[in-house]
């Protein structure tokens, strides 16, 4: 896939883990999640609400909540100024280098873009600001990038709608304004996160194709998060599944829509109607997902889980083993011990 | 814009005339009027005041026309910048509010000024830095703020002044500089005594505004833009600077026009206890002594500027909020 003639990922996820302080308690919202992305691929991160999608996207950019802190793991990251790779886990979230990879070199597009724009400040200023923050140049050529931007992005009329505020834009316009500022800086990763969770549905499909598109045109390495298995399986072409900020299964897309091979990633997709098949009733998970305060120790689905192999489900946690080629899953009915 | 600011000014003359017939209403409910009061004193004092003398006082002050034709007297002579005169201190309403007009004005933008200054340094560092040691000490100092009564402060004040410096801290000048003309002295001896005044009514609502302040920008700060900003790479403070606190000052404008009639009526206790030359004793005692048209000009005067502000926060807000303009 990817055209670099070097094989190192863009960025390299390693072991990573979070907890937060709270005065209830600790909590632990990822517990050792790994991942990689090459330059110009389109990943997707599937998981319920709660398992720390939005989490890892927050931590690689290290704008985690107060409270919030990388206890171990690394991400490396090769960076788009001298080809460095750098550990964005260990950097000073406060320096200048942290701060000219946000937005410069990893951009992100949110869930709500009504709220994810300042209400006070025009679409124009807020993305010149992106421009002019990783490439100074003069007002002028900062309003011609953004209405090039506006453009680019799909917006009919871009520099009447650029001196628009984020409420006077439909949803779906605004969510392409998000986009356009996401790409201002000319990002090598784009992390959209539920990018299509807050839009009328026929107006999804159109973002996720505009998504789609510039990625391929731009070579934009793409980090997809959503909790919805639809929006992934013609955007990206390998998955990670997460659980209770784990990663339990990986896998080319196709495969892991058609042999996934962890329960969780089985009960997921029996979880969501099918048009092909109308007959089939729908299975929805037993239970709920655990209190990240207490959480379960060994198998982090053995709670739900309905085809446990035994105890030692509750004791150990299984090893992410390669199930068929680039496709893994942590779960005992693939180890050797297991079967 | 322009539209809106003219139909609410044009909806402000209605309102005005409304106010103005209710605080005339109202003036007029208790028995009995500052005359019969005046001549009840007079007569217990000894002094014989003959019939005419009663008639010439109340056709001066208009006491026996028909309440209607007082009310129109009243407003028109208000119309045309003349608002009356006051029985019981013998002048024309006029003089009596000129003359402490100016001193009100500087106390209160001395005490608003230095409330400002502490308060929103204080507030957004408390929130920037929530649960830190310094955020609970000013909690601790704010909330020790509003439940000190003010005049209690200023009582405490004085009696540091005169103990540790010897000084008589009541009132705004020093006997010797009182009825002189103004000069260098003169003036720093205002400024050695307007301090007290100011840090005494400033206090309560410092106190007050570093609570907003704190809860407005924690407001903020939580707000999924503040996430975006940061995604973006901006520096926190410039961010800080340019969107939550931006955002958060909205309620402070919505309310800053409250302001102009607390000029005029605020902080009469503490007047009173430091027996400053302010209009708001003046208030206080026009309402005791049911001197009518002093009473009612000042009645007036604090609903028009009530009205005169809300306006001025109205736009104010529009002109920094976008949200307001375009609905």
């Amino acid at each position: 896939m990817s055209t670099e003639a070097t094989d190192a990922p863009l960025i390299d996820v390693e072991n990573l883990s979070v907890v937060i302080d709270r005065d209830e308690g600790v909590v632990r919202p990822l517990n050792g999640v790994s991942f990689r992305i090459d330059a110009g691929q389109a990943v997707g991160i599937v998981g319920e609400s709660g398992c720390g999608k939005t989490m890892t996207s927050n931590a690689l950019l290290r704008i985690l909540p107060p409270g919030a802190k990388i206890t171990s793991g690394h991400i490396r990251y090769r960076r788009k100024l001298d080809e460095q790779v750098v550990d964005l886990a260990t950097i000073d979230s406060g320096s200048a280098e942290m701060r000219q990879i946000r937005g410069g070199d990893i951009s992100m597009i949110f869930q709500e873009p009504m709220t994810a724009f300042s209400p006070v400040h025009t679409i124009h200023n807020q993305i010149a600001e992106m421009i002019q923050l990783h490439d100074p140049m003069d007002d002028q050529a900062a309003r011609r990038r953004v209405v090039e931007l506006l453009d680019l992005v799909g917006i009919s009329g871009p520099d009447e709608r650029a001196d628009d505020y984020a409420f006077q834009l439909s949803g779906g316009m605004r969510q392409r304004a998000m986009i356009a500022m996401a790409l201002a800086s000319k990002p090598r990763l784009l992390i959209a996160d539920e990018p299509t969770t807050a839009l009328d549905v026929t107006v999804q499909a159109r973002v996720l194709k505009l998504i789609q598109r510039l990625q391929r045109e731009l070579g934009l390495a793409l980090m997809l998060i959503t909790h919805d298995l639809g929006v992934i399986a013609h955007t990206v072409e390998y998955v990670y599944v997460m659980y209770l900020g784990q990663v339990i299964e990986e896998g080319p897309v196709v495969e892991i829509f058609d042999n996934p091979a962890h329960p969780y990633t089985q009960a997921l997709l029996h979880s969501i109607p099918s048009l092909t098949n109308k007959d089939k009733r729908l299975e929805p998970i037993e239970g709920s997902v655990p209190s990240a305060f207490a959480l379960p120790t060994g198998c982090p689905f053995h709670t739900r889980c309905t085809k446990q192999v035994g105890d030692k489900c509750k004791r150990q946690m299984p090893a992410h083993v390669e199930v068929s080629k680039g496709h893994y899953a942590s779960c005992f009915i693939h180890t050797e011990e297991g079967s | 814009m322009l539209n809106y600011i003219i139909r609410r000014v044009l909806l402000m003359i209605p309102t005005l005339v409304a106010i103005s017939v209710l605080i005339f209403i109202i003036i007029q409910l208790p028995p009995g009027d500052i005359i019969t009061s005046r001549l009840q004193e007079l007569q217990a004092e000894g002094q014989d005041i003959s019939e005419e003398q009663i008639e010439a006082l109340r056709a001066r002050y208009n006491l026996n026309d028909p309440l209607h034709i007082q009310y129109f007297k009243w407003i028109g002579g208000i119309l045309v910048g003349n608002m009356g005169y006051s029985v019981m201190y013998g002048q024309s309403v006029n003089n009596l509010i000129w003359e402490r007009l100016g001193f009100t004005l500087l106390i209160t933008f001395s005490a608003t000024l230095l409330t400002w200054l502490i308060a929103f340094p204080v507030g957004v560092y408390s929130a920037l830095r929530q649960y830190s040691v310094l955020d609970y000490a000013a909690t601790l100092m704010a909330f020790v703020g509003l439940a000190t009564p003010n005049f209690l402060l200023a009582l405490v004040l004085m009696y540091l002044g005169y103990e540790w410096f010897g000084i008589a801290v009541g009132g705004l000048f020093s006997p010797e500089y009182a009825s002189a003309d103004w000069s260098m002295g003169k003036l720093g001896d205002l400024l050695a005594h307007l301090w007290i005044p100011a840090v005494v009514i400033g206090m309560g609502g410092t106190a007050g505004m570093v609570r907003i302040m704190r809860a407005n920008l924690l407001d903020e700060l939580g707000k999924p833009y503040v996430t975006t900003a940061l995604a973006k790479g901006l520096h926190p403070i410039r961010l800080v600077i340019k969107y939550p606190l931006r955002i958060a000052l909205n309620p402070f404008i919505s309310t800053v026009g409250w302001m102009l009639p607390h000029l005029i009526s605020g902080a009469a206790i503490i007047a009173v206890v430091l027996s400053l030359p302010t209009t708001g004793p003046l208030l206080l005692d026009s309402l005791k002594n049911q001197d009518m048209y002093l009473a009612g000009s000042f009645l007036l005067m604090l609903s028009a500027l009530t009205v005169i502000g809300t306006l001025l926060s109205d736009i104010l807000l529009a002109i920094t909020d976008p949200r307001i303009r375009y609905e």
